[in-house]
């Protein structure tokens, strides 16, 4: 475009006066259509940040094998109930955040049952992949998802070494307060992490609990006092894929 | 060679009826795309296991035909062929057109469409996914300059700088696409760098397919054909394109069969699967590979008619490779626990069953009738047809 | 020719000044006949922030609320969602609580008048616990 620089006696016809007036007026809005976007981009980018009081806490589940058994599914049952996993009989699409899967070892024929849920690994690939960052890793360490900004694109479904995650395939009504779930939006298990910020331990573990097996224990992995960092020091203990070095939240032993 | 001249489609009854039928796959797309996301996903075949399908498969086509479709300008303003000149303004269009059709899908297929706002002002850039965003939309912003490059006179001059940073940033936006897979840790049938360059050999190969086919549609429309020298050149590089593809499959599976730990995807995939080894040897190997390139290496084939076959049948291996490999790949369960053989009710250790709805084909066409559709409205409003008679003869 | 052109410049401009202004300076006071929404009234004497500021913030109120539950694991503060639907649900015939989204409940109410969708029930229950 020749761009001659306009001389102050020029008469500027009145068609380039109203080519002026909506180029400025369509350079203005759309500055002012982006100026919220850039400011949504640093607050989404502040709140992921490990601002967290409790960032010295990192909360993990210990599950030792031995105590599961084959037929028992208290912590799934519990599970359900607990985030109002009611399921439509279309076991495909319904949701599950906690299941138990039973093993077979192909040499030898051992096998045992295990509980395979949401690992919260602390570099999850999950969280590298999903584009609004909905996917996330609190500073305790529990891996969410914000359901807020979760479109529904289920990449994190792709990425996920454990199939941990579930998407929600139809309307739902009925949920609980606590674990608000929705249509379109990709969901794990939480680790009940609105129990744990009242200071209580998660749904599966009491239940196991409740039931006599004890099979799950909840702790702080930092704690060097704390149940689970004895049971460690006690018994082997391993994390599921550990070729993929994703450090684990939860471990298991006896198998 | 006298520089090509441009014209707008003029109105005929072809024209028209080819609209409309492009217009009716649209529709179609649209109450798919209603159906999907009024009911919710469990109404399509897609679930727990199998996250995405058909329409994934029809939305990765067109995105990486977009890029290849703009190989025909870049070899224009790029490389200097003279022969390309009078199809670089449909081969810029098409770009765009199809680029726009794949994403619509896309967009379309999200649990949530209705939050695209969020996709497009919170980015987690560690996603190859948040990258894309920007790759997809900043290729049509960079497409429209390179056709005002070319539609304006006094801005010729800048077509090829223009038309390098459109080639280079197609080669970024088709390794973006490749590694939305290659990154995937978890899934044996990801996971491999091999998938970012096999994603650029095959737009390349996509995009020149579908070029013949649209270049020789959008001629016959105006009542001429494609011209002989043009259709000589694409269906030789064509033949190129989809050796090179084969090349990288070939490498992709030779090495994982090297692997004992890959023996169990590899036969899946290869020989046991089912549908996925059908669709491969078949669908990608016969019928998209071997048949199109002894037909593109023949010289009692290089008329119009075989090359249009020949392209339709890379097509046919294309969707055919696209859905061996996303589908197939999700179809095989993780090894969660390798050594171990698992079994849960949620799937695990079991091939995932896939059946896909009509309404995931529909959304999936109408991604392909509006790039199409777009494409031909857009030969009305501005002049991207080469007028007649400047067909330079038989390329040497 | 041109006199014209130049009258009908300046009278769109002006006639689109005119509606801007119109727009801008009327308020539901000033337009007499515009019906208002009968909203059901909340439990207790006042809600946590006074009404005014509630019409035209309290989305942001939740918004910001959101983000420090999710991402904060702060709960039970007084611009949680759930505290909301705590005061402001009323009961139905048979002293069962009624959704909070259905028609003529709380939130419907405006937001049909203002024809604002809201989007909080998709995932969020609708009734007190």
């Amino acid at each position: 475009m020749s761009c001659k620089p306009m001389k102050k006696d020029e008469s500027v016809p009145l068609a380039q006066h109203r080519r002026t007036f909506f180029t400025q007026a369509a350079a203005g809005v759309s500055l002012m259509a982006l100026a919220p976007g850039v400011r949504l981009v640093e607050l989404a980018m502040a709140n992921s940040e490990d601002s967290l009081p409790s960032n010295d806490k990192r909360w993990g589940l210990l599950v030792d094998t031995a105590k599961c058994e084959s037929g028992c599914d208290e912590c799934v049952s519990a599970c359900n109930s607990e985030h109002g996993l009611s399921g439509h009989g279309r076991p495909e699409t319904d949701a599950q955040w906690i299941r138990k899967v039973d093993l077979k070892d192909e040499q030898t024929g051992h096998e045992l049952s295990i509980p395979i849920l949401c690992q919260h690994c602390e570099d999850p690939p999950c969280v590298d992949v999903c584009p609004t960052g909905a996917s996330f890793r609190r500073a305790d360490g529990i891996v969410l998802v914000d359901k807020h900004i979760c479109i529904g694109c289920r990449y994190c479904m792709m990425a996920c070494p454990f199939q941990a995650r579930s998407f929600i395939h139809e309307d739902l009504t009925g949920q609980k307060t606590h674990s608000p779930r929705g249509k379109g939006i990709v969901e794990s298990c939480t680790l009940c992490v609105h129990r744990i910020d009242e200071d209580q331990e998660p749904a599966c573990v009491e239940a196991c609990r409740e039931a006599g097996h004890d099979a799950l224990v909840f702790g702080d992995l930092e704690d060097a006092a704390g149940p689970l960092a004895s049971l460690s020091r006690k018994t082997a203990t391993r994390e599921l894929r550990p070729d993929l070095k994703l450090n684990t939240g939860v471990r298991y032993t006896s198998f | 060679m006298r520089a090509p001249t441009f014209q707008h489609m003029p109105s005929s009854t072809p024209f028209w009826w080819v609209a409309a039928i492009a217009t009716a796959f649209v529709v179609v797309g649209l109450v798919s795309a209603h159906h999907m996301e009024s009911a919710g996903h469990w109404v399509t075949g897609m679930n727990n296991r199998v996250v995405w399908g058909v329409p994934h498969v029809f939305a990765v086509f067109l995105i990486v035909s977009a890029s290849g479709a703009l190989n025909a300008a870049s070899i224009a303003s790029v490389f200097g062929r003279e022969t390309y000149k009078p199809l670089s303004r449909l081969s810029a269009l098409m770009a765009i057109t199809l680029l726009a059709g794949g994403l619509t899908v896309l967009v379309l297929d999200l649990g949530r469409p209705d939050r695209l706002i969020v996709a497009m002002t919170h980015y987690n850039f560690r996603s190859i996914f948040a990258w894309n965003i920007f790759l997809y939309t900043g290729f049509i912003a960079l497409v429209v300059v390179y056709l005002w490059m070319m539609f304006e006179p006094r801005m010729n001059r800048f077509v090829g700088r223009v038309g390098t940073t459109a080639f280079a940033w197609r080669l970024i936006l088709t390794t973006g696409t490749g590694s939305i897979f290659a990154f995937l840790a978890a899934r044996e049938a990801f996971d491999s760098a091999v998938l970012a360059p096999m994603f650029i050999a095959m737009s390349l190969s996509f995009g020149t397919a579908l070029t013949l086919i649209f270049s020789a549609l959008i001629f016959s429309i105006r009542g001429d054909g494609l011209p002989t020298a043009l259709m000589l050149n694409l269906r030789r590089l064509l033949g190129y394109f989809v050796v090179a593809v084969a090349f990288f499959v070939m490498v992709d599976h030779l090495t994982r069969l090297y692997g004992a730990e890959h023996h169990s995807m590899e036969r899946f995939i290869l020989l046991e699967g089912g549908i996925y080894p059908m669709l491969f040897w078949i669908g990608q190997i016969l019928l998209g590979t071997i048949l199109p390139v002894v037909m593109l290496l023949q010289r009692r084939c290089n008329t119009l008619a075989p090359t249009l076959v020949a392209a339709s049948l890379v097509l046919v291996g294309a969707f055919c490779q696209l859905y061996v490999l996303i589908i197939g790949g999700q179809a095989f369960p993780i090894d969660i626990v390798p050594g171990f053989s698992e079994t849960s009710g949620f799937f695990d250790g079991v091939i995932a069953e896939y059946q896909p709805s009509l309404a995931e084909f529909g959304l999936g066409m109408g991604g392909v009738g509006l790039a199409l559709l777009t494409y031909l409205i857009g030969t009305r409003v501005l002049a991207f047809l080469p007028t007649t008679g400047f067909d330079s003869g038989p390329s040497s | 020719m041109r006199p014209k052109v130049i009258n009908l410049e300046r009278n769109s401009i002006a006639g689109l000044i005119a509606l801007c202004l119109t727009l801008l300076l009327s308020t539901g006071d000033a337009v007499a006949d515009v019906v208002t929404p009968e909203v059901p009234m909340g439990r207790g004497a006042q809600c946590v922030e006074p009404i005014e500021i509630m019409r035209r913030d309290h989305f942001e109120f939740i918004k910001h609320q959101r983000d420090q539950t999710v991402y904060h694991g702060i709960r039970g503060s007084k611009h949680s969602l759930a505290g909301c639907i705590d005061c402001h649900a009323s009961k139905g015939t048979e002293g069962e609580f009624l959704p909070i989204n259905a028609e003529g409940q709380f939130c419907q109410t405006c937001h049909t008048y203002a024809a604002v969708k809201i989007d909080c029930f998709t995932c969020h229950a609708t009734v007190p616990d």
